[in-house]
């Protein structure tokens, strides 16, 4: 570059075109027009707005008024005014001249009126539409003057009247009917917050480990094992979710009242825990014979079936339990509310929870029986057994990727969303067990890492703002629905926040504990979860800041919270209760931001 | 008995770490593996618990292949072999007494461990072994406040809760001054003589090696360069085992 200075030159002159020419053409397409921000009309409304935004309507006063009238003439009559004397200690008006064309300046005298307080002067035809001509506003004696115009009016022979009307507030200033909503709408929006956020962590943290690459990285698998457990997933799901429902259908059948449910909720779990207490293996008496293992295997599966019953119970109990309070509670009702609910979102998750622990319980049996058939028996026969369980499992998967596919695009043709994907997933399933070591692991946890990061980052990339929008076609209009949408939200972005600080941690103490024959639950309760807390609660923190921003606007798009009342406040151009609400959100933000960097510096 | 045939490990993009070494360890023996750093010793120690997975080779102990260990056996060798860390490897927010439990998790009821639940002997026996390397005092606290001494005695005392037939110790005194290393070695010592356990220790220092072990191994670049009494490292042994340039300092 040295040696060509004219070059040089040439290219800096070029770039400094090119820098003109992008600007140009950035203020052409975003219409900067700077004629506009000098128009009359528009610096008035713009004046307007700015004095209407800086004065939220927050409190006021109760107000009551003085009417003070005199009669004056349009234009002046034949005959002389009659004069009026004033009644000694009543305000009274003086206007001179007494009559006068229209449109003629006039001046208007009051006379002991209230000291010190305001209010317009209005002319008043014998129609009684009233018109402002004039504002005054009286001094410590009650006396005003004022200059006025008259109106434009037809010439009239009979008088027409003035009326003074004098406004003083009375007592002290109260809130607002636009604030006292306010206040309202912004608590919701942070309880909407707190609900979702809530919501969020609960499924981010066990997400979160699933999601950590350095943990999933050292699950392998032998292929035996991974295919019976894939083929033992969902059978397990089946059946822990059809359970819970019979069970559930069961219950209801026999009785929901609430001695029973508690009865049964204060029971079932002492009939758990002496389940437990029998099938726990005891150090050093490891059953090796069958008849020992199957009888443990029926008491687990026992202990899932009481779990469920269990289950069943808690959320009948809170149901009826809330329902009996609502009553006696008198105003404190929302309690008996809030146990109904629980009792409601228990009895909706329990299948679910069902469904995930028959199917933790099956996958992980059969993936145990594959991998201790892995084991044992000799590279032949283990190929031969992969042959069939990665065809079986294959078609599993790909048959249950139909059925999805088939729900959202209602194909309703078997052939194409059954027996093609059943069969397309046997083939993929015979060539991997044909193409895999037999006895080889393959990265089972290295897989699933990757499918739950790409499902969270295919939820993160849809902004709430969206989510919303499907949440309130299906729970109505409100703030459920914003927590719904916030919380899906913050799962996603919980889940790969707290991952990445899984994945930062040391791994020396990780090895420590590993090398001491802890199984993988152990290491991660002794040796991550220790290490995770802090960053955890201060993400935690952050989250719920960015979740209270978050549902101030999610009512934009009927989400409920303070952002419903702004909108619309906006669009019936009601700018000073605008400008109540968006105090409020600022107070808020401000208030979450120092509440949460002092709960941060205390915990971390 | 532990006996190392051909073990071999190559790390990926093909770096050599072990190349066919071999050797045994007889029970109750206190073994240093000498060597300079990035020689293999790490490498070696973890591939016999399997932090680290050989690539080839056989580690047999007691006539178990380790190496052929299914997932689950290798959680019950594992505990049988303590393990001490250059670096101490505790976990810095928990408790000192917590740290020292740890070392149970191989033997406990897996579920209740989870919540932090230890059987009254595993606790009366953590605050024993805190005892013994004299830190009894300090069970309550949390381990990033003890002093760097302190922190690889409650790793001593972790490797002893497994009740260890096997302790591999991974450069122990590496990060302490050196009153401090005698003071460690020296529970190490009695780790070996009074419980009789089998010691493979790492170490830089040759005068730790003279004064501690019965045996060396030296490694270089992967390779077993010497097997013999720590008095038979000579002048010439040295330099095969640290390179021409190295000059002896203790």
């Amino acid at each position: 570059m040295k040696r060509w200075p004219a070059l040089r030159s040439v290219a800096t002159g070029l770039a400094v075109v090119l820098v003109v020419l992008i600007y140009a053409y950035a203020f052409s397409v975003t219409d900067v027009n700077f004629e506009t921000t000098r128009s009359e009309t528009r610096l008035t409304n713009l004046t307007r707005i700015l004095r209407a935004l800086v004065h939220p309507d927050i409190f006021e006063h109760e107000r009551e008024e003085q009417i003070v009238e005199t009669p004056i003439y349009l234009p002046c009559p034949q005959q002389p005014i009659p004069q009026s004397q004033p009644v000694p200690g009543e305000p009274y008006l003086i206007v001179s001249p007494a009559c006068a064309d229209a449109r003629q300046i006039i001046e208007v005298e009051g006379v002991g009126l209230w000291p010190e307080a305001k209010g317009p002067v209005n002319f008043i035809p014998p129609s009684g539409a009233s018109l402002t001509i004039g504002l005054f506003e009286t001094d410590s004696n009650g006396n005003f003057k004022i200059e006025a115009q008259l109106p434009n009016r037809q010439p009239l022979a009979d008088p027409q009247t003035l009326r003074a009307i004098a406004r003083r507030n009375v007592g002290g200033p109260h809130l607002s009917p636009v604030a006292d909503v306010t206040i309202d709408k912004i608590l919701e929006t942070v309880f909407l917050a707190l609900l979702a956020t809530t919501i969020g962590t609960i499924l981010a943290v066990p997400i979160s480990f699933i999601a950590a690459k350095n943990l999933m990285d050292k699950v392998r698998s032998p292929l035996t094992s991974v295919s019976l457990s894939l083929v033992g997933w969902p059978l397990g799901i089946w059946l822990g979710a059809s359970a819970a429902g019979s069970i559930g259908r069961l219950l209801n059948a026999a009785s929901a009242s609430l001695a029973v449910s508690l009865a049964g909720a204060l029971l079932s779990p002492l009939a758990m825990w002496g389940a437990v207490a029998w099938a726990l293996p005891k150090e050093g008496t490891r059953a090796t014979k069958w008849g020992g293992r199957v009888a443990r295997g029926l008491v687990f599966a026992l202990i899932i079936g009481i779990f469920i019953l269990f289950l069943h119970f808690l959320a009948n109990l809170g149901l009826s339990l809330g329902k009996w309070l609502i009553e006696p509670l008198g105003k404190l009702g929302f309690l008996g509310n809030f146990v109904v609910q629980l009792g409601d979102s228990l009895r909706m998750v329990t299948p679910v929870m069902a469904g995930l622990i028959g199917g933790a319980a099956v996958g992980g049996l059969a993936g145990r029986l594959g991998q201790q058939a892995a084991d044992r028996l000799a590279a032949a026969p283990i190929k031969g057994v992969n042959l069939v369980t990665a065809a079986v499992a294959g078609a599993v998967v790909f048959t249950l990727i139909g059925r999805v596919l088939d729900w959202f695009y209602e194909v309703q043709d078997p052939v194409r969303t059954l027996w093609l994907p059943a069969a397309a997933g046997a083939a993929v399933g015979v060539v991997l067990a044909l193409r895999a070591q037999p006895k080889a692991t393959v990265p089972i946890g290295t897989t699933v890492y990757y499918i739950t990061r790409t499902i969270l980052n295919a939820i993160r990339s849809v902004e709430p703002l969206i989510m919303v929008i499907v949440f309130v076609v299906w729970v109505g209009i409100g703030p459920f629905a914003g927590a719904l949408a916030l919380g899906l939200h913050t799962v996603a972005a919980l889940a790969k926040l707290f991952s990445e600080q899984v994945e930062s941690i040391l791994p020396g103490p990780l090895e420590a504990i590993q090398a001491t024959g802890a199984n993988r639950l152990q290491t991660i309760a002794f040796a991550v979860v220790p290490q995770v807390i802090p960053p955890y609660i201060s993400f935690l923190m952050y989250r719920w800041d960015i979740n209270v921003r978050m549902s101030t606007i999610i009512g934009f798009a009927g989400g409920g919270g303070i952002g419903f009342l702004l909108q619309q406040n906006i669009g019936i151009l009601n700018y000073r209760a605008a400008s109540t609400q968006m105090l409020a959100i600022a107070i808020v933000v401000a208030t979450m931001d120092y509440l949460s960097s002092t709960l941060r510096q205390r915990f971390v | 008995m532990l006996e190392i045939s051909n073990l071999t490990k190559i790390y990926p993009g093909n770096v050599l770490a072990l190349d066919r070494v071999s050797f045994t360890v007889q029970p109750g023996e206190f073994l240093a593996v000498i060597g300079l750093s990035g020689s293999g010793k790490s490498t070696l120690l973890r591939c016999i618990n399997r932090l680290v997975e050989p690539t080839s080779g056989q580690v047999t102990w007691n006539g178990v292949d380790i190496t052929q260990a299914s997932a689950e056996e290798l959680l019950r060798i594992r505990r049988k072999i303590g393990m001490v860390f250059q670096h101490f490897n505790l976990v810095s927010r928990s408790k000192v007494i917590t740290n020292v439990l740890a070392g149970r998790l191989g033997y406990v009821n897996p579920a209740l461990s989870l919540v932090n639940r230890f059987p009254r002997t595993d606790v009366e026996m953590a605050l024993k072994q805190l005892k013994r390397v004299g830190i009894a005092d300090q069970a309550h606290k949390r381990a990033d406040e003890l002093s760097g001494g302190q922190q690889q005695r409650v790793g001593v005392a972790r490797a002893m809760m497994q009740e260890p037939e096997m302790v591999l110790a991974d450069e122990p005194v590496a990060s302490l001054d050196p009153v401090l290393a005698h003071s460690i070695m020296q529970h190490l010592e009695s780790i070996n003589r009074e419980d009789g356990v089998m010691v493979i220790c790492s170490l830089h220092f040759l005068d730790l090696v003279h004064r501690y072990a019965h045996r060396a191994i030296a490694l270089n670049e992967g390779k077993l360069m010497f097997d013999g009494a720590p008095k038979d490292i000579n002048d010439a042994k040295f330099k095969e085992i640290y390179g021409q340039e190295a000059e002896r300092v203790g």
